[in-house]
Formats: structure tokens, C-alpha cells, sequence
């Protein structure tokens, strides 16, 4: 490695100030550290400082999302072949290698325009700044391909990754400062801008309304919806089930489980989404508290409105709400962000409590909305710093009793 | 009374260079310094010219705005030099030694006939004060509060320190006068607290006229202001004094003799020390004659005082004024290959808190050598929770260190910013991912909190 370090050596005088190329210096910078640890020492207090830095703790994060994606890019290809053929009883594993191509050719892409709009965007407001590449983008660039149904068009992937930097995050300061979830806002944006590429019964296959628009014939009385748009109809007047063992023929739980039905590219496995939390939870950087909480939450909801009943949606087993749309996706990578979850202990576990349980109230009583997740985590990173105060304003009243008693 | 507390919160960084028990003598230094940057907030007067004369004991220079408390030489030499820095601030008064170290003795001082106020007068006159330290602030005491109590540490956990047990074997009869003198000084409790992991030594179990409180838990244990948070916590308006033990010794010893005394036994730690051992030196010394022929590399650190909260001296440089130990390490001003020694390398050469290093699931023996690169770059605060796993105290750190770096007067007081110094953070600032210099903000914090509300 010494020849790169010679040559980063080499570069270096034109970066720096009076440097002919100052002003990209940023991104030198980005691409150098990327490389190498500067050569930064410690000049105030502690001499020494620990090992880990913002890098290694967000690559751990990319690390963990890498079952979801690859779980996610094969059943991208599975469903391109299903909305082909028609057959949605298809069996998940035939053809393997031809499906993993086929859904890298699908995902891939949304990949590319995540990772190449965000970056853009970020070295731009690096330049104007004067500083590098700050880590936060990288986790959210690739939990952005994750939560888009497989059919998004590109194009839109570039808008709401555009907004969601600019609107989300930059102008609040950067990384570390955003009040939102940038991912979360990314979807949020496409969803109520473009509804129709967002929701209902043609987008999770990639290639289907495109087939059904030009009329081939297998497709008749074909539907690609979700688990979630199916168990919405039970509000409906024409439900697709006539009741809930119906619809276990069609979602099973094990199928759930293993992430055999369509949803958005990375929600769908909990098995992929498990592994991902045993990789945050083992090396400490997700928040076991938030995760744990959350399920707690959404269970307890799937419980009350059992308790309600009435119709399929809401005598729905509180166990299958864990295992269909982005609940588990929601509750391991997007609630646990540090930047926009709690930051205190307590608080933690009641703004990951709460986020559960919004998240199967939107998604059982609002006919508006068939997935509460993403709304859920929104309002409750919003409500986090109240949660927060409380929790401060505790701890704040206790040393206040302190000096009242003495 | 005593209290036995248990911490569950903290951090014991190992590192290699521990000192081994052998104590040996130097040749007496050149020079030796006071430097008014080791008493923070404090604006010096000189009180002697450069190339005057002074007697061991005799002030060098005091408060300007609070004339009584004065420093003393510790020797008997001459003023070498007045160094000073940006807009004439007085960095460092050096003093050469005079050959003849004799000094006159006055003989010994009896506390017990003496009444409060004249031992603090003597203490005053003596340059003996700076060796009293206040919370809140962390600054040098006011000898015009009456403190609710004060504390001493028997023992020091952070990285490397000193064994005080060694240190002060058989000095039980000057711990135990300097304890004496400081019942003098409070109506309150004096509080000595010793280290519930190992049996200590008989300077400090025996001790009599105190409360002797155990304390069991990892760094920062041994840190004063734990122990105060656990055993008597200061609340707004209340002050809490602390002496350094070996300072105690000295006091102890100021009043048997009649005669300041400057010497104390302090450890060479380090990765970077041939043979890390102790050594008995003069207070402030120069260190170029300590360091000849210990030090293993030349592109090394030199700090004078542990690796959490010393201060980087020369390699010619003096020792500071409250130092128990030296410590070298590697700097670390190389640029690191990512998949070896940078942020993604395996990590089993750099101790870590994090179980993000591999070396976090190594065994908990191992010992590490660390220096002094970042490993990283400065952030905004990302990560929740890690700064709070090494803070035992009842107070909210990532809290409390934000509302300093707003300058939030009101956030500060309520968030505890009068229990805390600067070192107490020391360890949040050691494994907080986003390197951001901790220790310094809330010093900044205090400043503000004594401009404004003391």
C-alpha cells in the first residue's frame, strides 16, 4: 500500500490551500480517508481515542442490510417471472440463477441512482461547506432501493432522493442533525407524489403493468397485490377473501416468514431482516431496546384490535402483523436510526413502543394508508425529542429533590 | 457511615506499560516550572523578577484576584526565565536550582493547638493552597467558602496510574497529619476513599478522623468526582473540596518539618518506556534527564499525567504541577491502510469499548498499545448510548455536553454541569465515535457557568 499512500502524498499539495484544485479538496479529502485513516491526532484532552469511528460503525449497518438485498434482488427477478407467466404458485427456488440476474438488472439500477443522486447532492453541499463526506448518506443510500417496490421508475428514485437529501437533511445541517428518517422521508415523498407508483396491486411486480397494458392474455383476473392489499379488502366491499383461512392458503405465516409473498424490494424476508438485527445487535450499533420494544408495540396492537374484531383485517393474528409489509424492515433498520429515535435510554423504549403500535393502527383502521409503518416511524421521529424532554426533565426534577431535601 | 458503593458503569483501558514496583532516584533536574496553565482560570502576579533569588517555599507568584493564595518554589534557586506567550500571558516560571537544597526548617507545626482559621492562614502563606481543589468549577479552592466537604482518592484507576498504596507506604504518619489539617478547613466530613478491589495500604485503612468510604468498579472509580456524585453530591451553591492523596502526604509533611516539600514519587508509563518503573522527583521538574535513555522511539508523545487527562510536554519539558505520572505512547501521525490498521482493518491491535473491534471479544487480559491518532474524523453526535456506558453518574452526558456547547446557562445547571469537571468526561470523550473533544466543551461549559452564576 505504500505506492498509494505515495501518490496520495503527491496529490496532496494541490488540495490543500493555495493548491490549484483547493476547492475540490472535500472530495479529495472523502475519497483519501476512505482509503486511509488520516493522519489526525489527538490535540485536546484524551491522548488517546477509541478505535471505531463514524465509517466503521456505517459500513456495519451496509454489512447488515446485505441478507435483505440479496433475499431482495431474488425475488425481484421471482416476481418479474411470476407477472410473465401469470402463475403466482410458482415455485420460489426454480430457476435461481436466471431470476438473481434478472432481479440484478431490476435493482441494480435503483442502486445506482440512490447512492449516484444522494452522493452527488452531498459532495456538492461538502464543497459549499468546506468539509468531507459526512457517513450518513451511505447507510441511507442503500435502505432507499430497499424500501421501493420493484417497479418504481428511475427517475422518480432520483427525485425523492433529491428531496429527501436537500429537504431532509442538508438544510437541517448534515448528518447528525436531521429530524427525519432521510430513507423514510425518500418513500414518503414518492408515496404521496406519485400514489399510483407507490401503492396498489401492480408496482411489487417488476413488469406487470406493463404486460396487463399490453393485454397478454394469462394475465386475466391476475393480481399482484400484497398481503397488506389483500387484507385491506376485508374493509372493502368486494373483500378478495371471504375469510381468514382463505387468506392463509395464499399468505401462509411460514411464507411470510421466509419472505415468499411481493412487497417492497428488501421488506419481504424477516428471516434476511433477522440476520441483519443479529448483525446490528451483536456489534452493538442497533438498538436492541427500540427493536425489541417496537415488535412489543405492534404485537400489543394486533392484540387490542383482535379484542375489536369485527372484520378479517382486524381478527388478523397479532403474530402475522410482524411478518408482513415493512414492519420488521421498519422496526430493525429504520427505527433504530440514532439520529432520529430517542436518544435516551428510557426514551428509547417508549418511542419504539409507540412506533409499533401506530404502525398496526394506520395499517388495520386507516383504509387510506395500507402500510402504517413508514407514517409510524415519520410521526414518532417527530415526537422523539418531546419523548426525549420528558425523560431529561425526569432525571433534571430528581436532582432538584436533592437540593429540596438537603 | 461509611458507604461501600458498587459501579456497574466504566472503563478499564489496558494498555502496556505499566510501572513495575521498583522505586529508584534520579540525578536532580536542572530546572524546574511552575506553569500557571495547570491551574485553570487562575491569573498569576509575579511576586519575583527574572535572575532574583529565591528559598524553598518562598511564593513565586499569586492570584491576582485572590491575592492569598500563593505558589511556592519548592527549591532553593534562582529565576531563570519568564516564559511568556500571546499578549504576555505568563506560560511557565523556570528556576534554576542552586546547588546548597538546604533550607531552614522552622520545626514541627502542632495542628491540633491550632485553630481553624490559623491553618488556613498558614496554608495560605505557605503556598500549600493550590493543592486544594474545588467542585464545582475544578479550579483551585476559594479559601473563603466553607465547603460541605472534602474528598480524598485513595487510589487512581485510570490507564497506567500510579499505585498509591505504593506510593505512599510508610508515609502513614504524613498522610495522617495532612488528613488533620484538612478537618481543619470544613465543618463538613473529610472523605477518604479507598479501593474495594484490592486491600490497601495501612497509610490509608488506618487513617483516623475521616469517613473511609470503598468504592468497587471499573475507571472512573478512582476519579473524585465519582466518588462525590455517589457519597455526597453537590448541589447549586454548595462546594466540595479535593486534594490529590500524595498532596495530603505533602501537606502532612509541610507541618511535621516546617518546611515545603516539593517531592513526590511519580510513575514512567508507557508503551513507549523501556522500563516503566517509579521514580521519586522534584514537583515541576524537568523531565530531559528522567527521560535519557527510557524512551524507545523518537516520534513518541510525551504526556505528564495519564492518557485521559494529562498534558503533552516537551521532551525537555516540565512536569505538571498536580502529575502522579508520566506517560509516552506512539503518536500516531501516519495515515493507516483501510483494510489493515484503518477503520475497516480487523481491529485486534487497537483496544476498543466498542464490540465493533474484534479485539472487544478477545480475552479481558490482553493488553494493548495505543497511540495517539484520532482513528477517525471529528462529527456532528450520531451515536446514542455509548457515552453513557462508561459515565456512572446520575447525570445525562450527551445532555449535558450539548447544552455546553450551546452555552445553555439554565440546561447546565439543570443537567448537573456543577458535580462534573472536565475529567470526569474523559472516558465519554475516549470512546465517543464521532471524536469530538469532549473534555474541552464542558471546560468551556464551567468557564461560562463561572462567568456567569458563581
Amino acid at each position: 500500500m505504500k505506492f498509494l499512500e505515495k501518490i496520495v502524498h503527491n496529490m496532496e499539495p494541490k488540495f490543500t490551500k493555495g493548491g490549484k484544485l483547493e476547492k475540490w479538496n472535500p472530495i479529495f479529502e472523502s475519497f483519501t480517508t476512505l482509503a486511509f485513516t488520516p493522519a489526525h491526532v489527538t490535540s485536546k484532552g484524551a491522548h488517546i481515542r477509541d478505535g471505531v469511528d463514524l465509517k466503521r460503525t456505517m459500513m456495519t449497518v451496509i454489512i447488515a442490510m446485505i441478507p435483505c438485498l440479496l433475499f431482495g434482488i431474488y425475488s425481484a427477478g421471482h416476481w418479474e417471472m411470476v407477472a410473465a407467466t401469470g402463475d403466482r404458485s410458482l415455485d420460489f427456488w426454480v430457476d435461481g440463477g436466471a431470476k438473481f440476474i434478472a432481479g440484478l438488472a431490476i435493482v441494480l439500477p435503483i442502486i445506482v441512482v440512490s447512492y449516484g443522486v444522494g452522493l452527488t447532492i452531498e459532495f456538492i453541499f461538502g464543497m459549499k461547506n468546506g468539509h468531507s463526506l459526512h457517513e450518513g448518506f451511505l447507510v441511507s443510500g442503500m435502505l432507499i432501493p430497499l424500501i421501493m417496490p420493484a417497479d418504481v421508475p428511475l427517475w422518480m428514485v432520483g427525485v425523492a432522493t433529491a428531496f429527501a437529501v436537500i429537504i431532509g437533511k442538508e438544510i437541517f445541517g448534515g448528518t447528525g442533525m436531521n429530524i427525519l428518517n432521510v430513507a423514510l422521508l425518500c418513500r414518503a415523498f414518492l408515496f404521496f407524489a406519485y400514489p399510483t407508483a407507490m401503492s396498489g396491486d401492480k408496482v411489487w411486480m417488476s413488469g406487470l403493468s406493463e404486460n396487463m397494458a399490453n393485454g397478454a392474455e394469462n394475465l386475466d383476473g391476475f393480481s399482484g397485490a400484497t398481503a397488506l392489499g389483500d387484507l385491506a379488502s376485508f374493509i372493502s366491499d368486494k373483500p378478495v377473501f371471504d375469510n381468514l383461512d382463505m387468506y392463509y392458503n395464499n399468505y401462509s405465516f411460514m411464507d411470510s416468514l421466509m419472505g415468499f409473498i411481493p412487497g417492497s424490494i428488501g421488506e419481504t424476508s424477516v428471516i434476511a431482516i433477522l440476520l441483519g438485527a443479529l448483525i446490528l445487535i451483536v456489534s452493538g450499533v442497533g438498538s436492541l431496546r427500540i427493536m425489541l420494544s417496537f415488535a412489543i408495540g405492534g404485537y400489543v396492537m394486533g392484540m387490542l384490535l383482535n379484542l375489536v374484531g369485527g372484520n378479517g383485517f382486524l381478527d388478523l393474528p397479532p403474530h402475522f402483523h410482524l411478518v408482513i409489509g415493512g414492519f420488521a424492515f421498519g422496526a430493525v433498520f429504520m427505527a433504530t436510526d440514532p439520529v432520529t429515535s430517542s436518544q435516551t435510554a428510557t426514551g428509547k423504549i417508549i418511542y419504539g413502543f409507540l412506533g409499533g403500535l401506530i404502525a398496526i393502527l394506520i395499517r388495520v383502521l386507516n383504509p387510506a394508508f395500507p402500510e402504517g409503518v413508514m407514517l409510524s416511524i415519520l410521526f414518532m421521529n417527530v415526537m422523539a425529542p418531546i419523548i426525549d424532554h420528558y425523560v431529561v426533565q425526569a432525571n433534571v426534577n430528581r436532582r432538584l429533590k436533592r437540593l429540596k431535601t438537603t | 457511615m461509611s458507604k461501600t458503593i458498587k459501579l456497574r458503569k466504566g472503563l478499564d483501558i489496558r494498555l502496556v506499560g505499566v510501572a513495575n514496583k521498583v522505586k529508584t532516584e534520579v540525578a536532580a533536574p536542572k530546572t524546574i516550572s511552575l506553569k500557571p496553565a495547570d491551574f485553570h482560570g487562575m491569573t498569576p502576579r509575579m511576586l519575583v523578577k527574572e535572575g532574583e533569588s529565591v528559598k524553598t517555599g518562598q511564593a513565586v507568584f499569586q492570584d491576582k484576584y485572590n491575592e492569598p493564595i500563593k505558589f511556592a518554589s519548592p527549591v532553593n534557586g534562582t529565576i531563570q526565565a519568564i516564559v511568556r506567550g500571546d499578549k504576555r500571558r505568563i506560560l511557565e516560571v523556570v528556576i534554576a536550582l542552586d546547588e546548597n537544597q538546604e533550607s531552614n526548617s522552622t520545626g514541627t507545626i502542632d495542628i491540633s493547638a491550632m485553630s481553624n482559621e490559623e491553618v488556613k492562614e498558614k496554608m495560605l502563606a505557605s503556598g500549600l493552597w493550590p493543592f486544594i481543589r474545588q467542585r464545582p468549577l475544578d479550579v483551585i479552592a476559594d479559601p473563603a467558602n466553607n465547603p460541605k466537604a472534602i474528598f480524598v482518592s485513595a487510589f487512581d484507576s485510570s490507564p497506567l496510574a500510579p499505585d498509591f498504596d505504593f506510593v505512599l507506604h510508610g508515609k502513614n504518619k504524613e498522610f495522617q497529619v495532612g488528613l488533620d489539617a484538612l478537618t481543619k478547613l470544613t465543618s463538613g466530613t473529610v472523605h477518604l476513599t479507598i479501593n474495594g478491589k484490592l486491600p490497601s495500604d495501612s497509610t490509608f485503612t488506618e487513617a483516623k478522623g475521616v469517613q473511609i468510604n470503598t468504592m468497587i468498579g471499573k475507571h472512573p472509580a478512582g476519579n473524585v468526582g465519582t466518588q462525590i456524585h455517589h457519597v455526597d453530591p453537590i448541589n447549586k451553591g454548595e462546594f466540595v473540596w479535593t486534594v490529590n492523596a500524595q498532596d495530603v502526604a505533602n501537606i502532612g509533611s509541610f507541618f511535621l518539618n516546617g518546611v515545603y516539600a516539593g517531592k513526590k514519587t511519580i510513575a514512567i508509563t508507557g508503551s513507549e518506556v523501556k522500563d516503566p518503573h517509579y521514580i521519586e522527583v522534584l514537583q515541576g521538574a524537568n523531565v530531559s534527564n528522567i527521560l535519557e535513555g527510557q524512551v524507545k522511539s523518537d516520534n513518541v508523545r510525551v504526556i505528564s499525567g495519564n492518557v485521559l487527562t494529562g498534558d503533552k510536554i516537551a521532551k525537555d519539558g516540565h512536569l505538571g504541577f498536580y502529575s502522579n505520572q508520566m506517560t509516552i505512547i506512539p503518536e500516531g501521525n501516519q495515515l493507516k491502510f483501510v483494510a489493515t490498521k484503518g477503520w475497516a482493518g480487523p481491529g485486534l491491535d487497537k483496544f476498543s469499548n466498542n464490540r465493533l473491534m474484534l479485539s472487544a471479544w478477545l480475552g479481558r487480559n490482553k493488553k494493548y498499545k495505543q497511540d495517539t491518532n484520532l482513528n477517525g474524523e471529528e462529527r456532528a453526535f450520531v451515536i446514542t448510548g455509548e457515552i453513557e456506558k462508561v459515565f456512572p453518574f446520575d447525570i445525562l452526558p450527551m445532555q449535558l455536553t450539548k447544552a455546553a456547547i450551546t452555552d445553555d446557562i439554565d440546561g447546565m445547571e439543570n443537567l448537573g454541569i456543577y458535580e462534573v469537571a472536565p475529567e470526569d468526561f474523559a472516558l465519554c470523550e475516549y470512546v465517543c465515535s464521532s471524536k469530538i473533544d469532549i473534555q474541552d466543551k464542558i471546560r468551556q461549559g464551567l468557564d461560562l457557568i463561572a462567568e456567569e452564576c458563581m
